[in-house]
């Protein structure tokens, strides 16, 4: 029997390397396509009416005029006359016609009338707060304050965001003469289908799934939702396949946020710089929805701390979980937070979380004190690093910011098949969904490295349900999902193989081993025989095992429970309020590691969306109509390449870290950017800019209160 | 986007005989980088769109004398690559590098740019030109974090847009109009643009049925530079821009122009008088930095904006004059 653990360091031929993703020259030559690109015979084109008032109830509704437009094929009223508005955008009415133009102009036709109700929308004003205020009170905070040396109070927080996708929510449905087809863009190529049963009234084992690529989710697509679920209302009402992706000014509006949230936090410590008391009140919104309150403090359980939250509600689009939900918002406030106690304190940032570290978990303290060494060395922060406030003369001040962040990231459940075929050739197949991080490369990998073989020796098949169930893709659960499934499945498909050799060889199977595209003895690596003609000796019988991996914390293949540091460096022009990144280095924490170049990469992409989020991104609503005045790429910003800086990744690699299994990374790189950047920005200018984004008018705002200025 | 008639002449006769009286039933198309938007987003919807792309007289860079002549169809990057251009009107060329998309230079032409319509989020979410809804501007009491903080006692608050007409109009250009018979005038770029009185109005002097020919800009050696503060780094609209141009031998004033402050380009010729005569530059841009904010009226929430307006004057200043901003 081939032991299911990872084979030790020295014998890795795959696992861990640097190694390309099989699917890159696809998706940079557009052969990869995405659900916008399928397009099928007689497929009609999916149009939604959203509203156009933030508060209210539908008056009346009149479809008569579109459904008389020729071309025109169906059209599926999504709210009725007299329902409640509760966010401008909400779907009224969707219709499919023969092509886009058509059905733009039908979209038009649709009277529609509403009583209008002034929407609240205002999330910033903690007075505004209603319902049920959570309070806690642990250790002896009152105490704690008093025993003080030093007191810092301020006002932090994260504006609304949203989630951005370039690839819109939505999919393509085709009725088939089995049921039905659906082409979605989905973080859960196995959960869709069960989600679409009440728009068909099929069975989910009637509905085929198949996403091959998929454009970002970020959190926002673990089901099809309305707008999926519409589009197969469309198609079985035309009995045409209906194509029904959302455009960017819906995407951004009702497609998922991201929850605003703020804090008044009050935080001491002894002369040294030991925390010895915190006090955080905390608001914000997740839109009609209850705010799911961010604890208070992160990574810190500092012994005496009272905490109280209470949520805002305001009538914007929906809220979805949004890459680490809650955790950047709680990494900001905190670390924003500590770093402007350690000012007050006259301690330098760097050894402030150094003396704090025995109030982070314990299995994260040693991580994180060898975290922040390393991303000290590479950002030079001995040279850089100066007291808050840059003192050098002229308009342009520097700093830089530290912050750190922790998540779980065990693996989904999932299941996983492997096939070795008598020609030699292997097949896995999973229905797991690649969100352009590398999960195809990395099955690729794991099966290549468990049976000796290539990584182009390996066929991987992904993205339909017709494959063994997987979990969706979200808090960083596939990788330790997918691996493990994988591993076991090879394994066991392995063992059969060696069975059939040993039986030929006459000896034991535990005698031999799958490696160099061999099937070799242990004790005599050159009596082998070659990967082919071991095949060869399964006759007609291909071998398929399955593996599974069940969902829980820690496996002999997986774990969960990562930190990480990040320190970046910023200039701030003091005279325009600009601020420009110069670097931001990354220390990561994520176990073994499957495929050290996709993983690289995976924290430089967390990199740029959390400069993104630091510095331009907000969702911004009318105060008075509740429309979104940004459902677009010009005002909403993205951060282009000349924005992000210089970006520098660490990952932590060694026995230490290996030896734990594998563990998630698609969340924790993106938690901390925005407390790290608004530190470094402190750093610099010598003021808090209180709430991020961190744009011109809000840091001149908190420059004319005080500063370098 | 409603269905319209698409013409595509090649002659300007032709074209100004396609053209409509009235606006609203035809417009017409250069490079399409804002008007293709504006027809998606049903901003506009004219009956027939008249390309002007067919008319070869229309592009070209023609420099005799002291004059530099630029085709109103010439492309922004056509404009950006031309040297003597880029030597004698650095204000020119520095703020059409700032537009930053290769894409837009490469589709967008020079008049384009000047007559393309306000970016006002309010105008672009269907509120109408001037942000109305029942009568009322959503703008005073709304998000107008990028409106005017000049000219804006009402009922208009937005933004002009252009990035070449502050520096046009720092260097004395004039345009070249041509409408029915052959009809043809020149306005100065400084007079060309004005603040509509309601949302059915356009923000120039330019007829439904009339085409911007050709910009004419005077070579004065003079010193000339524009600086744009953007929030990115890449493409993006500028936040404020300012262009200045001095030191002309032959007497002409010098010219300060903000851009993205009011509804039309801003001149502030009380701060460009520091620059008739100064002892040292950095002083000079200084004070005249001072004096361009003077009178400006900030809506709730774009106070910011008036320190951006003072740091764009002087830094333009400062690069006009060659200095290191």
């Amino acid at each position: 029997m081939t032991s299911i653990n990872w084979p030790p360091a020295d014998k890795r031929k795959l696992i861990g390397k640097r190694i390309d993703r099989v699917d890159g020259p696809k998706k940079s030559s557009g052969a990869a396509k995405y659900s916008l690109d399928i397009n099928r015979p007689e497929m009609l084109y999916g149009k939604i009416l959203g509203s156009p008032i933030a508060r209210g109830m539908l008056k009346s509704l009149d479809t008569s005029k579109a459904e008389a437009l020729a071309g025109v094929e169906a059209i599926h009223v999504m709210k009725k006359v007299g329902d409640p508005i509760n966010w401008a955008g909400e779907e009224i009415v969707a219709l499919a016609a023969t092509t886009e133009e058509i059905a733009t102009e039908a979209i038009k036709l649709i009277k529609a009338e509403y009583d209008r109700t002034p929407p609240q929308m205002d999330d910033t004003d903690p007075a505004k707060g209603e319902g049920q205020k959570r309070e806690r009170t642990d250790g002896m905070p009152d105490q704690g304050f008093k025993d003080a040396a030093f007191t810092s109070e301020g006002r932090y927080g994260a504006a609304c965001i949203t989630h951005c996708c370039l690839e819109p929510h939505g999919q393509v449905s085709a009725w088939t003469e089995s049921g039905m087809k659906v082409w979605p863009s989905t973080q859960s190529v196995s959960g869709v289908a069960a989600q679409l049963t009440a728009a068909s009234k099929l069975d989910a084992s009637k509905i085929e799934v198949d996403c091959q690529n998929m454009g970002g989710g970020f959190g926002s697509k673990f089901g099809p939702g309305a707008v999926g679920a519409v589009g197969v209302e469309l198609s079985k009402k035309a009995k045409r396949p209906v194509k029904l992706l959302l455009e960017r000014d819906m995407e951004l509006e009702i497609a998922g946020n991201r929850p605003s949230a703020y804090a008044d936090i009050k935080v001491a410590c002894d002369k040294e710089g030991k925390v010895t008391a915190w006090d955080s009140k905390s608001w914000g919104s997740s839109g009609v929805g209850n705010w799911g309150a961010p604890p208070l403090p992160y990574v810190f359980q500092f012994a005496n701390r009272s905490t109280s939250s209470q949520g805002i509600k305001v009538n914007r689009g929906p809220v979805q979980a949004w890459r680490a939900p809650g955790h950047p918002q709680r990494c900001l406030i905190t670390m924003s937070a500590l770093e402007d106690l350690a000012a007050k304190a006259g301690v330098d940032a760097l050894e402030f979380y150094l003396k704090n570290l025995d109030a982070a978990p314990e299995n994260l303290r040693s991580t994180y004190a060898e975290e922040l060494e390393i991303a000290a060395k590479l950002i030079d922060y001995k040279a850089k690093a100066h007291k808050r406030g840059d003192t050098t003369t002229g308009p342009i001040k520097r700093g830089l910011g530290i912050s750190l962040h922790t998540w779980g990231g065990a693996g989904h459940a999932s299941a996983c098949n492997v096939t070795i075929n008598p020609d030699g050739s292997v097949a896995v197949n999973i229905g797991t969904q690649d969100l352009g991080v590398g999960t195809r490369t990395c099955l690729g990998i794991v099966v290549g490295e468990t049976l000796g073989l290539p990584l182009e020796a390996i066929e991987v098949n992904i993205g339909r349900n017709s494959y063994p169930a997987d979990g969706a893709s979200g808090g960083s659960t596939t990788i330790g999902g997918i691996s493990s499934s994988s591993r076991r499945a090879a394994v066991a498909a392995l063992d059969q193989l060696l069975k059939k050799v040993a039986d030929e060889l006459k000896i034991t199977p535990d005698k031999l081993e799958a490696a160099d595209g061999k099937i070799r003895e242990v004790e005599h690596p050159d009596k082998s025989i070659s990967w082919k003609d071991a095949c060869k000796l399964l006759g007609q019988n291909s071998i398929t095992e399955q593996g599974k991996h069940t969902a829980g914390p820690r496996t002999e293949l997986t774990n969960s429970g990562v930190g990480g540091v990040q320190i970046a460096d910023v200039s701030v022009d003091i005279e325009t309020g600009i601020v420009k990144m110069n670097e931001i280095v990354a220390v990561q924490d994520c176990g073994l590691i499957i495929d050290l170049k996709t993983a690289e990469s995976q924290v430089y992409g967390a990199l740029i969306m959390g400069v993104t989020y630091a510095l331009f991104e907000e969702a911004i609503y009318d105060p008075q109509t509740g429309r979104m005045l940004n459902p677009d790429m010009e005002f909403y910003r993205l951060a282009g390449l000349s924005d992000v800086g210089k970006l520098r990744v660490h990952m932590m690699t060694g026995d230490k870290y290996e030896s734990r299994g594998v563990i998630g990374l698609g969340e924790p790189p993106v938690i901390t950017p925005g407390a790290a950047i608004s530190n470094a920005v402190a750093n610099a200018i010598g003021v808090r800019v209180p709430t991020i984004p961190l744009t011109a008018d809000r840091v001149l705002k908190a420059l004319h209160s005080g500063g370098v200025a | 986007m409603n269905s319209f008639e698409y013409a595509s002449p090649n002659s300007l006769d032709a074209a100004i005989g396609l053209l409509d009286a009235k606006f609203g039933e035809t417009e017409i198309l250069a490079g399409g980088t804002d008007l293709v938007t504006c027809l998606k987003q049903n901003l506009v919807a004219p009956k027939r769109l008249v390309s002007l792309k067919g008319i070869p007289s229309l592009k070209g860079i023609d420099i005799s004398g002291d004059k530099a002549t630029i085709g109103a169809m010439t492309s922004l990057v056509d404009v950006l690559e031309n040297k003597t251009l880029a030597k004698e009107f650095p204000a020119l060329t520095q703020a059409i590098e700032a537009i930053g998309s290769p894409q837009i230079l490469s589709m967008g032409t020079i008049a384009g740019d000047l007559c393309q319509r306000p970016r006002c989020w309010y105008y672009r979410q269907g509120f109408g030109l001037l942000g109305q809804e029942d009568g009322k501007s959503l703008i005073p009491e709304g998000d107008n974090r990028y409106h005017a903080i000049f000219g804006n006692a009402g009922p208009a608050y937005f933004v002009n847009p252009s990035a070449v007409a502050p520096p046009l109009i720092a260097l004395g250009a004039t345009l070249e109009i041509t409408g029915p018979k052959s009809k043809t005038r020149q306005v100065p770029v400084a007079e060309f643009f004005r603040t509509p009185a309601t949302a059915d109005e356009r923000e120039n002097v330019l007829a439904a049925n009339e085409v911007i020919t050709k910009i004419v800009i005077p070579i004065r050696g003079m010193s000339n530079g524009t600086y744009e503060i953007r929030q990115r780094q890449g493409l993006d609209w500028p936040l404020v821009s300012a262009s200045v141009a001095y030191g002309g031998k032959d007497g002409t004033k010098p010219e300060i122009v903000l851009g993205h402050v009011a509804p039309i380009p801003w001149r502030v010729p009380e701060a460009a008088a520091h620059l008739v005569k100064f002892a040292a530059i950095d002083v000079a841009a200084s004070k005249a930095a001072e004096a361009a904010i003077k009178g400006a009226k900030p809506l709730s929430k774009n106070a910011y904006k008036v320190q951006l307006a003072q740091t764009a004057v002087k830094r333009a200043i400062l690069a006009a004059s060659g200095a290191k901003v």
